[in-house]
C-alpha cells in the first residue's frame, strides 16, 4: 500500500459521506417522490444539492473502481466503512435529525464491526480464476493483500 | 406507511448493490492496476480498457439500480437511517457474495464483525 492508494481509499470515505448527505438534503426539500409520478425523479436530479451531490458520487465511483483494481472488495468496504458513521454525525449536528439512544448503539456496533475488520491483519487474498499462475501476494504494512498482474 | 416503503427500498438497494459491487470488483481485477496502468498507457487506454469490460456494464446498470432505490429511499426515511441500514447489509451481503462468487478469503474474524454490523443495523431499526 502506498501513500496514493490510501488517499484513494481516503476519497471513497469523503466524496461517498459528502455526496450522500448533499443527495439527501436534496431530497428533504422536493418530499417525498411517488412510484405515480416518475417525471419527480427528473425534477430531482435539477436540484442543486442533488446535482452536487451527483457529482461528488461520480468522485466516489472513480475512486472506488480505482481501488478495486488493486484490492479486494472484502478490504475496500471495511477499510473505507467510517463513511457511515460520519454520515449520522452529519445527520445529527448538521441537518439536525434526531437519533434516538438505541440507535446511537446501533451506529456504535457498526463502528466497532468496521475497527474489528479494519484493524486486524487482513489476509484476502485467492487463488485466481483467470490466471493463477500470474497472480502473487504483496506484504506491507502487516497487511497481505492480494495483487494480480494480468499483462 | 413510509417506513415499510423505506425498508422496501433498503432491501432493493442491497440486493442492487451487492450485484453491482462483485461485478464490478470482478471486472475491476480483470482490468488490472489503474494507477499503473494509468502511468503506462495514459486515460485513454484505461478509460476504454474499462469500458471493454462486459461485467462492467452489468455492473453500472445494478448500481444505477441502487442509486435510485437510494433516492426513494431517502424521501422516505432519515439519512440516518436508510442509508447506515443499507450500506451495512450490503457490508454483511458482500462478504457472502465475495466469498462465493469471487473466491475470496473471509476469515473468522470479518464474520463476527459482519455479525457486530449486523446487530448494529437491528437496534437502529428499534
Amino acid at each position: 500500500m502506498t501513500f496514493r492508494k490510501y488517499l484513494v481509499l481516503a476519497g471513497i470515505t469523503a466524496f461517498g459521506t459528502a455526496g450522500d448527505s448533499l443527495l439527501a438534503r436534496g431530497m428533504k426539500q422536493i418530499g417525498s417522490l411517488s412510484l405515480h409520478n416518475l417525471s419527480g425523479l427528473l425534477l430531482a436530479i435539477l436540484n442543486p444539492w442533488v446535482t452536487v451531490g451527483i457529482l461528488l458520487l461520480l468522485g466516489f465511483f472513480a475512486c472506488y473502481i480505482c481501488s478495486l483494481s488493486w484490492a479486494d472488495l472484502t478490504y475496500v468496504l471495511p477499510a473505507t466503512s467510517l463513511g457511515y458513521v460520519l454520515v449520522a454525525m452529519i445527520a445529527h449536528f448538521i441537518f439536525h435529525e434526531v437519533i434516538s439512544p438505541t440507535r446511537w448503539l446501533g451506529i456504535t456496533l457498526i463502528a466497532a464491526g468496521v475497527g474489528f475488520v479494519a484493524a486486524s491483519p487482513s489476509v484476502t487474498f485467492s487463488h485466481d480464476q483467470n490466471s493463477p499462475d500470474a497472480s502473487h501476494d504483496a506484504v506491507s504494512g502487516g497487511r497481505v493483500m492480494k495483487r494480480s498482474n494480468y499483462e | 406507511m413510509n417506513e415499510i416503503y423505506a425498508w422496501a427500498a433498503i432491501a432493493l438497494i442491497i440486493l442492487a448493490s451487492t450485484t453491482g459491487d462483485v461485478l464490478l470488483s470482478y471486472s475491476m481485477k480483470h482490468v488490472g492496476d489503474v494507477g499503473e496502468l494509468l502511468q503506462r498507457r495514459g486515460l485513454a487506454a484505461v478509460l476504454g480498457r474499462v469500458l471493454a469490460t462486459p461485467t462492467f456494464a452489468l455492473g453500472l446498470l445494478a448500481m444505477g439500480v441502487a442509486f435510485y432505490s437510494l433516492l426513494f429511499g431517502l424521501s422516505w426515511g432519515n439519512l440516518s437511517l436508510v442509508v447506515p441500514a443499507s450500506a451495512s447489509l450490503t457490508f454483511v451481503a458482500n462478504a457472502l457474495a465475495a466469498r462465493i462468487f469471487l473466491r475470496e478469503r473471509v476469515s473468522r474474524r470479518r464474520w463476527i464483525a459482519a455479525l457486530l454490523v449486523a446487530a448494529g443495523v437491528v437496534l437502529m431499526a428499534l
